[in-house]
């Protein structure tokens, strides 16, 4: 079973569309979104409806810090994410905000654990960036592989028999095998707002057969997704931010 | 959870292969050969010991081998069959029906052509394993067999490592791992990023074949492992006096502590060892003694200070060889000077290239013999200059640019040939401005487009259109 995983959409409709145009090519049989389907981009509605689609045809969706913040204020959230979120709120009808807010947290699925944030309080919204964010991930959680996002930059982390964390960043399109000899934290890097200078948005697939995980990178139309942010009036770093990929 | 090799006996089915045949228990592991299967080739099935009482290493190197092998292709590696899994680990793949470098060593010092042959074949086998992305990190006799037909096939990737994937062996251990003679003095530093340290193994290999001597010995211990970064080698024809100058120099350049003074790619060294008359001989082609200490202690220092390592893929995309084919007999001036603007553009992005002149001459086979005459070595010492002074302007160091003349019937054909034997990565030729010419000779650089195993570059001059 090929498993596509995508994570931090943010409301960016072109990225979406890319990356699950990609999937399907890849042939991806399921589809688990790990959280954070809008903020900072222009087309939450279109997102959150298409997101809910895939659910409805069993997908599995979590929830991210942005989708709570939308039904639930987030004062840990900085000025710009929040005026974002603000605007969000006005475009989603009650309908979409109730699916948001019927999201899970996390989902475990034998010895895999998807995740929006570090397993550690998933609540908290702690963010994996570093080793020792991920031994706190891997100390929480019996699971073998666990899959996050909330980053929004690709990194495998594995942890040794000896209990050393050891950081990995993917190639594109490698596939990388999860050997289950150890443990393996696996943070997806952004659809909709890639930070490590790439613009190209980032998802994955976990090949649960071949037990292999491969990272990918799709170019899509960022000057597109970018005007529509500064067309809707939102702060101009979240569009200049896209067509640099921080 | 571990396979016991007491347990294992012929007749024993292990998903689906049949063990006929112990062939060999090693340290870490037992090959089998074995029947039943699907593969037209015969199969071996290699079962790991894995002990779960703290022996990391044999179990850490069955998950690289079993993750590195099946992305491997091509003649010089064994084709991967199937793998077993957690619980039942072996590895099955082509059984390679051939010589093990073992056994060229119970007759050292070997005949100096055949050390050059053995050289250019591993090297070959060690340019297509660094071109899919792996260093081999343990070469050695052990892990070398030559097939029938004089491939070397390269066994054995429990040490590898893969460019684009995680080092297993990495972080999990604190000492270096790899064996005593041929591990390179950068991972006894814990470097495994690096092609070149396969290059210091080959050249470990080399030495030992041409002098039955290791360069520098067989330590046991990481103490003397670390040895090699100050203590410098007997030069070989001290220990061999049929070794030539150009043979040492080929020698201790893969032997240098500081990978930047080795060969960039295997590619350029089976090319010099398929071409000794270009080989730039430096002090080290003369040298009858080790260097001192002190000399030896201030290459490591540099070493430690400054580590040059580099990663597999920008070490060969820096480090290409290039040939350019030019036919100077053809008097119009343009296109040789459109090629040669197109070369120097190409050299501009690659300082670590290697460029291969190559003047092509078409000729009728009633003139072959007519060449081995005193009046054919004067026409064929009288292109090289050509080639060397269409050359000049592109102001290649000396020891990176190589002159040669290629006559043939059927030129394209033989540029072909001479691109696959010499791994060349891009050629570039020129093409007939001329339609008649064209339709009578047929298009050269058509047929090599289509042809070469390389990229090619078709030069057309603008002036002759």
């Amino acid at each position: 079973m090929r498993i596509a995983l995508l994570s931090d959409i943010h409301a960016n409709r072109e990225a979406l569309e890319a990356c699950l145009g990609h999937a399907a090519e890849m042939g991806a049989e399921r589809y688990i979104f790990l959280g954070d389907y809008v903020g900072y981009g222009a087309d939450p509605e279109w997102v959150t409806d298409k997101i809910a689609d895939y659910v409805a045809k069993g997908a599995i969706a979590l929830l991210g810090n942005h989708d709570a913040a939308v039904f639930r204020p987030d004062a840990h959230m900085n000025d710009i994410a929040t005026a974002a979120i603000e605007w969000t709120r006005t475009r989603l009808n009650a309908k979409q905000q109730a699916f948001l807010q019927s999201l899970p947290l996390q989902k475990q699925e034998d010895d895999v654990l998807f995740v929006h944030a570090s397993a550690d309080s998933p609540e908290a919204w702690h963010y994996v960036t570093d080793s020792a964010a991920a031994r706190r991930t891997f100390e929480a959680s019996k699971a073998r592989l666990i899959f996050c996002g909330h980053v929004h930059v690709p990194c495998i982390y594995r942890i040794t028999t000896t209990a050393k964390v050891i950081e990995f960043t993917p190639a594109d399109s490698t596939p990388v095998e999860l050997s289950p000899i150890w443990r393996w934290l696996n943070v997806i890097g952004a659809v909709g707002q890639p930070r490590d200078r790439l613009p190209a948005a980032a998802y994955a697939i976990f090949d649960t057969a071949r037990n292999r995980v491969a990272h990918y990178r799709v170019p899509y139309d960022t000057a597109g997704a970018a005007a529509k942010i500064r067309a809707a009036g939102l702060p101009d770093v979240l569009s200049a931010r896209l067509l640099q990929g921080y | 959870m571990a396979a016991d090799i007491q347990r294992l006996s012929p007749g024993d089915v292990i998903e689906g292969f049949r063990l006929d045949e112990l062939l060999r228990t090693g340290g870490m592991s037992s090959i089998w050969r074995v029947s039943q299967t699907d593969a037209d080739y015969p199969v071996i099935l290699k079962i790991p010991f894995l002990r779960y009482d703290g022996d990391q290493l044999s179990i850490v190197s069955f998950e690289t081998e079993k993750i590195i092998l099946p992305r491997l292709h091509g003649p010089h590696f064994p084709h991967f069959v199937a793998a077993g899994s957690y619980n039942n680990p072996f590895i099955a793949m082509e059984f390679i029906a051939g010589t093990p470098l073992e056994t060229w060593l119970e007759q050292l010092p070997l005949e100096i052509d055949e050390v050059i042959r053995l050289g250019v074949k591993i090297a070959t086998a060690l340019q297509k394993l660094h071109e899919q992305h792996v260093i081999h990190l343990d070469l050695k006799p052990d892990n070398v067999i030559l097939r029938p037909n004089g491939d070397a096939v390269l066994i054995d990737y429990g040490f590898a490592r893969h460019d684009r994937l995680p080092d297993l062996l990495a972080e999990e251990f604190d000492d270096p791992v790899g064996t005593g003679p041929y591990i390179s003095p950068e991972q006894v530093l814990g470097v495994r990023s690096d092609p070149r340290s396969d290059l210091f193994a080959l050249g470990v290999i080399l030495y030992f074949l041409a002098t039955g001597k290791q360069p520098f010995g067989d330590p046991m211990r990481i103490a003397g492992w670390r040895r090699r970064l100050y203590v410098d080698p007997v030069p070989p024809r001290r220990l061999n006096d049929k070794i030539s100058p150009w043979l040492q120099e080929i020698i201790l350049r893969l032997i240098e502590v500081d990978p930047n003074d080795r060969y960039p790619t295997a590619a350029q060294l089976a090319f010099d060892l398929q071409h000794p008359q270009q080989v730039l001989l430096t002090a080290r082609a003369e040298k009858m003694t080790a260097s001192g200490f002190m000399k030896t202690l201030s290459r490591w220092l540099k070493l430690r200070r400054n580590p040059p390592f580099a990663g597999l893929k920008r070490q060969l995309a820096s480090a290409p060889i290039i040939a350019v084919a030019l036919d100077l007999a053809d008097r119009s001036p343009q296109l040789p000077e459109a090629i040669r603007t197109a070369t120097q553009g190409i050299l501009a992005t690659v300082p670590n290239a290697r460029l291969a002149c190559l003047y092509v001459f078409k000729i009728s086979r009633v003139q072959i013999d007519e060449m081995q005459d005193e009046t054919g070595r004067n026409i064929f010492l009288r292109r090289l200059a050509e080639l060397e002074h269409w050359s000049q302007p592109l102001a290649v160091d000396k020891e990176k640019v190589t002159y040669q003349v290629l006559e043939s019937v059927d030129p394209a054909a033989a540029l072909i040939h001479y691109a696959r034997e010499n791994m060349i990565d891009h050629l570039i030729v020129g093409a007939r401005a001329s339609s008649t010419v064209r339709r009578y000779l047929g298009s050269v650089s058509a047929k090599i487009v289509a042809e070469a195993p390389c990229t090619v570059t078709v030069v057309r001059s603008k002036a002759q259109v």
